[in-house]
């Protein structure tokens, strides 16, 4: 839309303010991190690390950071494979049954997670899942499905559906046309969805707070109980930390677009 | 006739792992929590009764329809401008722009609503950059109230609201607004008379959902307002963590849920729902 039509003057300040707004609070974190003092401060003399060496070596925050790392790539995996395998059978089926179930595979993203949270903290309790790396693994898994039919779907939109019947009518089986003609082609699409699924579980907290209490003490949960006990510059660390893995899985996925769209 | 039909049966079978998945540990636990609104401490309606007598429940239900509708009265004014930014700016500043609301959408609320402490409180940035330059001679009660939950959920919302109606004005046909300035309109009424209706229905898309998004909000408004002005999401947590009141918790949550399909599936004829939640096909 270049040039025919330029906004004025007064809408692209605005538009910066507010750009400014969403960035500007994000940002705040990293020189209050970097603060010598011993409270949640500007930086008074001398940038100082020592906040960061209070996170890295304490085996707590260690500690909750494997857990949310390995129990993130549990879920990831269940996500995957079936989201994947979902959103694959909806789009060549293609009837009005299968958008019925991609509706219900939306759900997650609909139904605010507290209320999930208080249904599974009962229902996990008689299957004797609460507090179990299984249990917020499997919930961090069915939440995380969404993202992965949401991408593997707009993949699969760009797909020529002829390709898979001709693989079909050249004798492929149904398991040989997904493994050599289908999955190659909206590879980019699954990996978009195994890192929004990832950054999902990595960040969740609603649920956890319901079905986790001491064995399973994720990184949101630790954060969570800093920022509600004492807010010290060591919270301040944490949260850049954060941002930056954020922003390289961000980049990640910026690449794997590109290099498809390339494609 | 009976190949195509054996062949459909493969491809039934990929969808059955996550059918059963979400049967079993999605839709099961949420039909729970209907059950237990009708069936705990009695049997009965009697926890649906309490919407009607009961001053709290009332209280905390006008809160949360007060804060989201404020919300998403916000969310939408900065989103549209944001828009209106990224959908007339060139290629390359346009990448530059989105990148300024996708990073904030996916890093963690935990860390958002952490920065708006840092900044709001007493002691805070904000208020020590006004003390010193003697702007004001108190610190303001900028958070732990109203106002902080509607700064933090406002920055939560905006690259929600930004995404759909960014999708909408992007249709716009340049060429009309080019017309619309040839044939000796001024600068506002194009925007007033032509951009503004073309990019209606992504507004209306963008409004639905952060309406609905922010009607369950918990971890912004459970740090930002400090338990003092509690929403249904956080209220449904102590109800069921600290007081342990399954019956009225449960009731809640069931309300919640039925006002977000209900709003769903009355905006489901006025707005395509793919635009809203943006599921390729």
């Amino acid at each position: 839309m270049e040039g025919a039509h330029l906004p004025s003057a007064f809408a692209r300040s605005a538009a910066w303010l507010v750009a400014i707004y969403l960035v500007l609070p994000i940002g705040i974190v990293i020189p209050v991190s970097l603060t010598d003092q011993r409270f949640l401060s500007l930086p008074h003399e001398a940038l100082s690390l020592r906040h960061y060496a209070t996170v890295l070596g304490s085996p707590e925050w260690l500690g909750s950071i494997a857990q949310s790392f390995w129990i993130a790539v549990a879920s990831t995996l269940l996500a995957v494979s079936a989201g994947t395998l979902c959103a694959i059978g909806c789009w060549r089926i293609s009837r009005r049954s299968t958008d019925l179930i991609r509706a219900l595979m939306l759900l997650p993203i609909i139904i605010p997670s507290v209320v999930y949270a208080v249904g599974l903290y009962r229902y996990f309790a008689r299957l004797d899942l609460l507090d179990r790396f299984l249990g917020v693994a499997v919930a961090h898994g069915v939440t995380g499905i969404p993202y992965v039919v949401i991408t593997v779907s707009t993949a699969l939109a760009a797909f020529d559906p002829r390709l898979e019947q001709a693989a079909r009518s050249m004798g492929a089986s149904l398991l040989q046309t997904l493994r050599w003609v289908i999955l190659p082609r909206i590879m980019p699409g699954i990996a978009s969805g195994a890192i929004f699924a990832f950054i999902h579980s990595w960040d969740e907290l609603v649920i956890v707070l319901f079905i986790a209490s001491r064995n399973v003490f994720t990184l949101p949960r630790r954060i969570w109980d800093g920022i509600n006990e004492n807010l010290d510059p060591a919270m301040a660390a944490v949260a850049v930390l954060l941002v930056l893995f954020t922003l390289l899985l961000l980049l990640l996925d910026l690449a794997l677009r590109r290099r498809r769209d390339a494609a | 006739m009976a190949r195509p039909g054996q062949r459909q049966t493969g491809w039934w079978l990929l969808i059955l792992p996550a059918f059963l998945l979400m049967t079993a540990f999605y839709v099961a636990p949420i039909l729970q929590v209907l059950a237990i609104s009708f069936t705990e401490p009695q049997p009965g309606l009697q926890n649906y009764e309490r919407l009607f007598t009961s001053e709290s429940v009332q209280r905390v239900i006008v809160t949360t329809l007060r804060i989201c509708l404020i919300t998403t009265a916000l969310s939408l004014l900065l989103g549209y401008v944001l828009s209106y930014r990224i959908a007339l700016a060139g290629e390359r500043a346009r990448r530059w722009w989105i990148l300024a609301v996708l990073v904030p959408l996916w890093i963690s609320v935990l860390v958002r609503a952490f920065a708006w402490v840092t900044l709001l409180r007493r002691q805070g940035l904000v208020n020590q950059a006004l003390l010193e330059t003697g702007v004001i001679a108190e610190p303001l009660q900028l958070v732990w109230n109203e106002f902080g939950i509607v700064v933090g959920m406002v920055h939560y919302m905006v690259p929600y609201a930004v995404l759909p109606m960014l999708a909408s004005m992007r249709e716009v046909d340049p060429r009309l607004l080019a017309a619309a300035r040839g044939l000796g309109a001024s600068r506002f009424t194009v925007f007033r008379r032509v951009f503004l209706p073309l990019s209606a229905p992504g507004l209306i898309a963008a409004g639905l959902l952060v309406f609905i998004f922010s009607l369950g909000f918990y971890i912004t408004p459970a740090i930002l307002g400090g338990g003092k002005t509690l929403m249904v999401a956080e209220w449904i947590a102590l109800q069921i963590l600290d007081l342990i009141r399954w019956g009225l918790g449960a009731m809640m949550a069931a309300v919640l849920v039925v006002a977000i399909l209900a709003m769903l599936a009355l905006f489901s004829r006025a707005v395509d729902l793919r635009r809203v939640f943006g599921s390729g096909g």
